[in-house]
């Protein structure tokens, strides 16, 4: 690990200027993936500003039923509060299904949006990578991809978003509330990360200083009657290999209102509008999942180790939605 | 074990281990789990993976469990930390400790620390509720000589005893 300097802050808006100042600069919280990067040297910041004495700790009700989730909140407390677990079922079961316990004990809530990918080639100095040094190429392309995306892809990378939290919390609308240089804004977290194109190193719409305050989930039928379903080469303790977020509202037999995003598959937490379009109006049968689940793969392209994901994903999707729609267990 | 080039400067910082204060003068980049071994001499924790995967050197933080490798020592200075090194009361050991023992849930016993420290936690969460949720909630520590059925019984039996 690389030398680096430190401080503590001790205010958001004195974190914000201390990594503004210094180009080399990282917020550093549970720090589990940025700690792990450096040890490695894929990371190797100048300076890591500690933001943990932030008040940015809580789990509040918002007006209206949905609740505001601090940055700093662990992933472990927000697993099992009581209005996540309510409220917004598929965040606590995502939560649940990641990492170890010990992780969960440490990492916070804004870090976890911000995870980078498991793509191994990301975290090997020795062969190139368009994430970590633009322009030397994509290992993975054409090699180990069992892993890889095959959504939102480029020829540039094809490194899947690893994480579970923000697949739940993408499908349920949340919105990241962030405090940069010139003040606070919202970004809704389907915006947050981008896909690769050709340039894969830029993973979110945040810039370095940008510190994310808070996550605000808003309250909804679809929301209460979600569910997260992560498929994975082991009963625990690992990565998703295809996993599915759903939330349907079912009122007279008829669908009312539908989420779906998937995670594992795509180069972001990837929701599928066309899906949920095609839900809208459904009975909730079989049939209409497969076609919402057909929709929601359209336009995915498998690599040499990875075509399987693309059925699988839809079967991942498929039993999801069964699921949340309270069908066959 | 801290690397030698591009030395940074040191600070001095203090940490609570197991109910006392010590003093020491470290890089930012120290671990807590270097920290621990290297500089307090508390070699109990062990150095598995390094990298969050294995779970040898869970410690507790606030009584709430970590994985010391991907701490930075500079970072836990107003916390208190216990090592498996603070389990026992003298000559007695923790009942997870015995239990360990009476059910072998250790074989090399390299993992054994950290699946105590995690084992402790996990009944204090209340995660311990049947065989399967154990399994659930100690599967951030790995075991390569395959202990495992034993390490299920004596978390087990460390429940049961606790009512």
């Amino acid at each position: 690990m690389r030398n680096f300097a430190y401080e503590a802050a001790r205010m958001p808006g004195d974190a914000v200027m201390a990594v503004a100042q210094d180009t080399g600069a990282r917020f550093i919280a549970g720090g589990t993936t940025l700690v792990d990067l450096m040890r490695v040297n894929v990371e190797a910041p100048s300076k890591l500003v500690d933001i943990n004495g932030l008040p940015l700790k809580g789990i509040t009700a918002l007006p209206g039923g949905g609740v505001r989730i601090g940055a700093l909140a662990r992933m472990s407390e927000v697993a099992e509060h009581p209005l996540v677990v309510q409220g917004f079922p598929a965040v606590s079961q995502a939560l649940l299904a990641s990492a170890s316990p010990q992780l969960r004990n440490k990492a916070s809530i804004g870090g976890n949006l911000l995870q980078r990918t498991r793509c191994p080639y990301f975290r090997d100095l020795a062969l190139p990578c368009n994430k970590r040094e633009p322009g030397t190429g994509c290992s993975a392309i054409g090699g180990e991809n069992k892993m890889q995306a095959v959504l939102g892809t480029s020829d540039s990378c094809i490194a899947t978003y690893a994480g579970d939290m923000a697949v739940a919390m993408v499908a349920l609308d949340a919105v990241v509330r962030v405090r940069g240089p010139r003040g606070d804004r919202t970004v809704n977290l389907v915006d947050l990360h981008v896909v690769p194109g050709d340039t894969p190193q830029r993973e979110t719409v945040l810039a370095p200083e940008d510190l994310i305050l808070a996550v605000d989930l808003p309250a909804a039928p679809h929301a209460a009657r979600s569910h997260y379903l992560k498929v994975r080469d082991r009963a625990s303790y690992e990565f998703a290999v295809t996993s599915a977020a759903t939330g349907l509202d079912v009122q007279g037999g008829r669908i009312r209102a539908a989420r779906v995003a998937l995670g594992g598959v795509g180069t972001k937490p990837w929701r599928s509008p066309e899906a949920e379009a095609l839900l809208v109006g459904q009975a909730p049968t079989r049939e209409a999942f497969g076609a919402a689940a057909q929709a929601a793969l359209r336009g995915a392209r498998g690599y040499s180790q990875n075509a399987f994901k693309i059925p699988l994903a839809q079967r991942t999707l498929i039993r999801a939605l069964e699921l949340a729609a309270g069908g066959p267990a | 074990m801290a690397e030698q080039e591009n030395p940074a400067e040191l600070v001095d910082l203090k940490l609570r281990v197991n109910g006392v204060t010590r003093s020491l003068r470290l890089e930012p980049r120290v671990s807590l789990l270097d920290a621990l071994r290297e500089h307090l001499g508390l070699t109990g924790t062990k150095k598995g993976c390094n990298q969050g995967a294995c779970g040898a050197c869970t410690v507790h933080v606030n009584g709430v469990r970590i994985n010391s490798c991907l701490a930075l020592a500079i970072m836990h200075q107003q916390d208190d930390i216990t090592t498996i090194e603070g389990l026992a009361q003298g000559e007695a050991l923790h009942p997870m400790q015995q239990a360990f023992i009476d059910h072998e849930g250790l074989q090399c016993g390299y993992c054994t620390p950290g699946q105590i420290m995690s084992g402790v936690a996990c009944v204090r969460e209340g995660h311990a509720q049947s065989d399967a949720q154990t399994r659930e909630w100690m599967s951030g520590n790995v075991c390569r000589c395959g202990c495992y059925n034993g390490i299920v019984e004596a978390v087990r039996s460390v429940r049961e005893a606790q009512g």
